[in-house]
């Protein structure tokens, strides 16, 4: 199925030629980084991570977010979403590699990564997060390739392959909860010490994650005249309203269990979110407030019914989505886990040049690993009649 | 021979030259590996810091020269920063446990910070290759040659006791010890109670500096200088309501 | 066979790509151990050179995990001799010319350990001394 790439429009070639050089930069950057070590990130040493370990977890939400289509097909009998369960699938696939390079990234000796196995630790987060990532990617792999191989020779997929998708569903949900674990069993970092935070990175995850899954069935059916479907389009976005719904659900209690008790320790990281410190403004707080008006205002925008089936308005509500999620998850998180300080003091942190050219070249690497494995898909389709 | 035979045999192939060689010369045997006999033995170390007397900005000065310049830490400037024992104010070692109307000579008093090799150390809990790890005497040590410079246990250890050498450490350290190793470039280090001074039968640097303001002992031991000293002092540790069981002890 | 005229070239460049390494010795010059230049008024390492000189990268990473992790820092080889387990206060005792005992032997082989990132060669700074961790 792999030659299915090697003929394609010019502009195909064009779209991986940019990526590529977006790659380049990313990997011009990543070796001044190797040579000069994480010196040339903005961290510090009271803020040790940020950009790649906040895309990381974007990230992962954004890999199990498949299960919002396979679940109502398998477990449902959902017929509609078939069409473009492969989408998902292929796209979780990318996430997850994603995600491996953005930890890649941020270890400060990547060539001793091995060492997670080679001292298997029970005990700590990350090698539970290491085994459940790498078998999402596995299990996606074959249950996207053997799907997609039996869909060109028209029949029906092994059984085993059916259990493998069952296991995918819940083995989706453990991905997120476990990267949740990273954080939410941290004594001392109060905007992370709170129980709900798996839940909460589900819901997020269940609205981003198809939300761009959407959007770009939403480009291709413009590039490519592929057609999700209008069925599928209005079913995933009833499931992105309500996952947003319940995301904002989730991040009010947090403000209301900080604010209605006062703890300081629970108010301060939020406070600081939104409104800096001692009176001093932090960049964040736009970033935030805008997060908090994108985040309301798709929501509007979707729990409407008229306006959510309206395919003018519903990718101006998705893109609302995904900023307002990924300020949230991919910005917010982490800072704020990071200020106040374990001395209770705040420190600033902008992600340099560096690891801004960085973050684009691996989301760069994403988007080729996508454009690659759907031109694939869709070509199989159009073979098989399935388009 | 069949396609499925032919891979079949590219597997078993790989499977058995994966099997790891048997060393070359094996160990001529008999050896043996065993603690010195001037060691310094104890179930549980524990640190006790009297801020009544380590409060002079001289002695404290003293202690961390003592300590940063027999460790080769390295001296970088900014938020980048290396330190294994350090001084801060009132407010931001204990941020738990403020008053209103503090007493001035806690407000005035500047505290030593270290690593507090904990009881249950959250840092030792996240670290995903047992590079940090807790000895049965209770200290909580660094293997630098296995770290992968993940920095989860910075964001684990709730007493911001650990410092990530974001670039080459060596340049920043202007007269190296040669009897201590220095570290490299993304692994995290920490103070690590001075376990080489003890295998050697001799007491932390920053306590032998520390012209009797800091205590150094078995927490075990009922007899040991740091068990007296806290029966007949109050003391208190840093952040005590997260269960980390702290080791180190301030005496106000 | 599908495009024979393509896919054998292939084949031989690929066969001859991959066997490079055999052919290039060919025609260099044999290996030679390397010259070293050994400690002076030593008589014998830890333990026998032949053990030595095949395994004491075995050896370290041994005596770090046992110093570093069991706090077991007392070695006795199996010669019965007693040494302190430290790399900087008892190998590079007497071993002190890295570029002529260590490097050699590195260099001919074309490995790049980094073991002189942290471990502060003899040398390379005053004051180093003592017995050589010898008991």
């Amino acid at each position: 199925m792999i030659d299915k790439l090697l003929k394609g429009a010019p502009r195909f070639y064009a779209w991986l030629g940019l990526l590529a050089f977006i790659i380049m930069i990313g990997a011009g950057a990543y070796l001044y980084q190797l040579l000069c070590g994480l010196s040339v990130t903005g961290l510090s040493r009271n803020v040790s991570w940020g950009m790649y370990i906040a895309q990381f977890t974007y990230l992962v939400g954004v890999a199990a977010s498949a299960v919002m289509l396979v679940l109502p097909t398998y477990f449902h009998g959902f017929k509609p979403f078939r069409k473009m369960l492969i989408l998902g699938e292929f796209m979780a696939i990318a996430a997850v590699i994603m995600c491996m390079l953005f930890i890649t990234v941020d270890l400060g000796q990547p060539q001793r990564v091995l060492n997670v196995i080679l001292h298997p630790t029970p005990h700590s987060v990350m090698f539970w997060d290491m085994l459940v990532l790498s078998g999402y990617l596995l299990l996606n792999l074959l249950v996207g390739w053997v799907g997609l191989e039996c869909e060109q020779q028209g029949v029906e997929p092994p059984k085993w392959i059916k259990k493998l998708v069952y296991l995918s569903v819940i083995w989706a949900f453990s991905i997120h909860t476990v990267t949740a674990f990273l954080y939410a069993g941290i004594p001392g970092r109060h905007y992370w010490l709170t129980a709900i935070m798996a839940a909460r990175f589900l819901a997020s995850a269940f609205c981003s994650g198809p939300a761009i899954l959407l959007l770009l069935a939403l480009l291709l059916k413009r590039l490519t005249r592929f057609d999700p479907g209008k069925e599928a389009i209005r079913v995933l976005s009833i499931i992105i309203a309500y996952a947003m719904a319940i995301n904002i659900f989730f991040y009010l209690l947090e403000v209301f269990t900080a604010f209605y008790s006062q703890i300081p320790g629970h108010m301060h990281p939020l406070a600081f979110l939104f409104s800096g410190h001692d009176g001093h403004g932090n960049w964040i707080n736009g970033w935030m407030w805008l997060a908090a008006f994108l985040g309301l205002f798709s929501l509007v925008l979707l729990v409407t019914p008229s306006l959510r089936n309206n395919e003018k308005i519903l990718p101006y509500a998705l893109v609302m989505l995904v900023i307002a999620t990924w300020i949230d998850k991919g910005l917010a998180l982490l800072y704020a886990g990071f200020n106040p300080t374990m001395f209770d003091t705040y420190t600033n942190y902008v992600p340099s040049l560096t690891e801004l050219a960085i973050s684009l070249g691996v989301y760069a690497v994403g988007a080729l690993i996508v454009s690659c494995l759907w031109k694939i898909a869709l070509d199989v389709k159009k073979e098989a009649g399935t388009f | 021979m069949k396609r499925r035979q032919f891979l079949q045999a590219v597997m078993a192939t790989a499977a058995v030259s994966l099997v790891p060689s048997l060393p070359l010369g094996a160990a001529p045997g008999r050896e043996t590996f065993s603690e010195g006999s001037k060691a310094l033995k104890a179930g549980r170390w524990a640190m006790v810091i009297d801020t009544r007397k380590m409060n002079d900005p001289r002695l404290q000065k003293k202690v961390i020269e003592a300590c940063h310049s027999r460790h080769n830490v390295p001296d970088i400037e900014g938020p980048q920063e290396i330190k294994w024992i350090w001084t801060d104010s009132y407010d931001h070692t204990f941020p738990e446990q403020l008053n209103n109307y503090p007493a001035q000579t806690l407000t005035d008093r500047r505290f030593l910070l270290l690593c507090n090799h904990c009881e249950n150390p959250p840092c030792v809990r996240v670290c995903p290759t047992q590079a940090t790890f807790k000895r049965d005497d209770g200290i909580v040590v660094m293997d630098y040659h296995r770290c992968i410079g993940c920095r989860f246990c910075m964001a684990g250890c709730p007493y911001g006791a650990r410092s990530f050498n974001f670039s080459d450490p060596q340049e920043y350290v202007k007269t190296p010890n040669p009897k201590f190793p220095m570290r490299m470039r993304g692994v995290v280090e920490k103070c690590t109670f001075c376990s080489e001074q003890l295998a050697k039968g001799e007491l932390p640097y920053c306590v032998q500096a520390s012209e009797g303001g800091i205590l150094f002992g078995d927490l075990n031991d009922p007899a040991s200088d740091v068990r007296k000293a806290l029966l007949s002092a109050i003391s208190i540790r840093r952040k005590p309501s997260l269960g980390t069981q702290p080791g180190v002890y301030y005496i106000l | 066979m599908y495009n024979a005229r393509y896919v054998i070239p292939a084949l031989l460049v690929f066969i001859i790509l991959i066997t490079l390494p055999f052919w290039v010795n060919v025609v260099t010059p044999e290996y030679s151990r390397p010259e070293l230049v050994l400690p002076a008024g030593a008589e014998a390492c830890v333990e026998p050179v032949e053990y030595m000189r095949a395994e004491h990268m075995r050896l370290l990473n041994e005596w770090r995990d046992a110093a570093l992790r069991e706090g077991k820092r007392v070695y006795t080889s199996s010669t019965g001799q007693v040494w302190d387990i430290n790399l900087q206060n008892t190998c590079m005792h007497c071993h002190t010319d890295k570029a002529g005992f260590c490097d050699a032997c590195h260099d001919s082989n074309s490995v790049d350990p980094y073991c002189w990132d942290c471990h502060i060669e003899p040398g390379a700074v005053t004051g180093a001394s003592g017995n050589g961790g010898k008991q």
